[in-house]
């Protein structure tokens, strides 16, 4: 095991102590959203950028995962960890039940089905009368614990969020750096030579959208419990769009894509909700709108592979490394 | 035998792709598999490795019948290929494409993969040595950490070879393998072919340069129009006027 590959863990961690010191609650609320799209898109990167399958409908599985969390705590009141548990496994289940049909198709058709499934579950979510509550959605969502331990503060769930984060980040890490790691990106690259080489890509696209389905749904349920109330807005096929965005921006099939570009994403809107009205006096929200776009276009114009792509500047390219195994081989 | 082909046979539309093909493959032999273009070479090629269907037949490998498995159980039974139109993992460097090959060769599952660290597997150590060691055999070691997009061509087709092979398959099937290499690289190639056969991997290799194809094979099976209409030694091939006909046209009486 060598440290350098681990510098963007150490990084990360040393990051993750400036809020503590600065200590505001808009802070971190911020950072608590960044740190569940972070664990949406890392799941979804898993599946586009990896296994090569588009999604467009994975707010449902981050609203199901919401729901589960919410109905299964105020309902039957179980307890909340359980719920959390069960807000992750339930849309993974659901995922494995459409995803044996769903991932025959490719590319365009692929992204339709994803994408009406979305709309389906938000149609349910609105439509869902007292199960689901409707438009108006559900309120009085207990804080989570474990045992006597209450996360009811925002740094307590700021450092529960990005710590659920890191160790999903550590097993993601392992996973692309492994044999389904490389059989993923081999599906990518051509299925049919994949196929031909033993891998069983049908299996695999379904586990790695299950994986992603489990990653959404539990973000979902830290949502539930971190807002306390729920209703379907949040979840709707916009929502799945800036997952994708985030996917694309941060760059697809790379470790550390997915973190940054849901960072840069919350952090744009945020900050340019700042200072558009500062510099255009009177600038209402669609002002916002138009240079939110103008940016994203010109982040995929020139630097079409995602910001991580960047970080190329300052790595040490494979070619050396190898070189350096081949001698060490005599 | 290591494969037995009876009675496969496959159409499209109203045309016999390939009719009632027939031949073996011993273990550690290599068949050569030739005919004019759109014999069916290719197709039999994906009968085998179970992309297309065969509508009749048996394909039998090692005593089992593999007629309706799937691509990848078929490689897991021992069967890999190349491709004519290459298809290489562009993405990938060189060596993760050969490990990638090498696919069968560890069990590592989803879950598992997501729990263990990667410095700390020795299974992946192992993948990665073989496959150095294969890419040192075929002449790519130097080239481990391109991409493989970045290859020139000829070496894009000597890569696919090694994919084929990192998963130590019983058979291969070699589509054109010699096709766009330079004659310095095709005899490199047939050099390889042969010392491989040596190891004891058997192959059936499709191609269309005569001279490599009657120096590295065994047996030849010709095709044409999706009939099988000869079968047996260099020698024999060469003497048979059904052959000559097929690939040289008829005598024109003069009148």
């Amino acid at each position: 095991m060598k440290l350098k590959n681990y510098r963007g863990f150490i990084i990360l961690l040393l990051l993750l102590i400036i809020p503590l010191v600065a200590e505001s609650n808009y802070l971190y609320s911020t950072l608590v959203i960044i740190g569940l799209y972070a664990i949406i898109v890392q799941g979804l990167g898993i599946l586009m950028g990896y296994a090569g399958q588009v999604s467009f409908g994975h707010a449902a599985f981050f609203g199901l995962g919401g729901y589960t969390a919410a109905i299964i705590s105020t309902r039957f009141h179980w307890p909340t960890l359980l719920a959390l548990l069960a807000s992750a496994i339930l849309p993974g289940i659901i995922a494995g039940l459409i995803g044996r049909q769903t991932l025959k198709l490719r590319e365009l058709y692929l992204a339709l089905a994803t994408l009406s499934f979305g709309i389906l579950v938000h149609i349910f979510f609105n439509e869902g009368g007292e199960l689901t509550g409707g438009p108006s959605g559900m309120s009085g969502i207990p804080n989570l614990s474990i045992g006597s331990f209450e996360f009811d503060s925002d740094q307590k769930f700021y450092l529960l969020v990005w710590l659920i984060l890191l160790m999903l980040l550590i097993g993601i890490y392992n996973l692309v750096h492994s044999r389904t790691g490389r059989a993923l990106c081999s599906i990518r690259e051509s299925e049919y030579a994949a196929e031909n080489a033993g891998i069983d890509c049908a299996r695999l696209k379904l586990q790695a959208f299950v994986f992603s389905a489990l990653l959404a749904g539990l973000a979902g349920g830290l949502y539930a419990f971190y807002v306390s109330f729920i209703s379907p807005s949040p979840f709707s096929f916009h929502t799945s769009v800036q997952f994708v965005l985030m996917a694309v921006i941060g760059g697809l099939g790379t470790f550390w894509g997915p973190v940054i570009g849901a960072v840069v994403v919350v952090a744009l809107n945020e900050l340019l909700r700042e200072i558009v009205p500062l510099l255009i006096p009177g600038a209402g929200g669609e002002y916002q709108i138009i240079i939110y776009g103008v940016i994203l276009v010109g982040l995929m114009i020139f630097q079409p592979k995602g910001l991580s792509g960047m970080g190329q500047y300052f790595r040490i390219p494979l070619k050396k490394q190898l070189k350096a195994d081949v001698k060490i081989r005599g | 035998m290591l494969l037995e082909l009876s009675g496969v046979t496959k159409h499209f539309g109203g045309i016999a792709a390939v009719k009632d093909i027939g031949f073996r493959v011993a273990e550690g032999s290599i068949v050569a598999l030739i005919g004019p273009n759109g014999a069916g070479k290719t197709t039999l090629f994906n009968i085998i490795t179970g992309t297309l269907p065969p509508e009749k037949g048996l394909i039998v490998i090692k005593g089992r019948d593999i007629v309706g498995l799937k691509p990848f159980e078929i490689a897991s039974a021992g069967i890999t290929r190349t491709f004519q139109n290459l298809q290489l993992f562009s993405n990938m460097t060189v060596l993760e494409n050969v490990m990638a090959g090498a696919h069968l060769r560890s069990k590592k599952g989803f879950l598992r993969s997501f729990f263990t660290f990667p410095g700390n597997c020795r299974e992946e150590r192992k993948i990665r040595e073989e496959s150095l060691t294969l890419l040192e055999d075929i002449g790519l070691v130097e080239t481990a950490g391109l991409f493989a997009s970045e290859l020139p061509f000829g070496k894009q087709r000597l890569l696919e070879i090694a994919r084929a092979l990192a998963s130590h398959p019983a058979l291969v099937l070699l589509d054109e393998p010699a096709a766009g290499l330079n004659p310095a690289e095709t005899e490199i190639l047939t050099g390889y072919l042969k010392e491989l056969k040596t190891k004891g991997t058997a192959m059936i290799l499709i191609e269309h340069d005569m001279q490599t194809v009657m120096e590295a094979a065994d047996r030849i099976v010709v095709l044409n129009f999706g009939q099988m209409i000869a079968e047996g030694t260099p020698a024999e091939i060469q003497a048979n006027t059904e052959v000559i006909k097929a690939y040289l046209g008829e005598d024109e009486k003069i009148a």
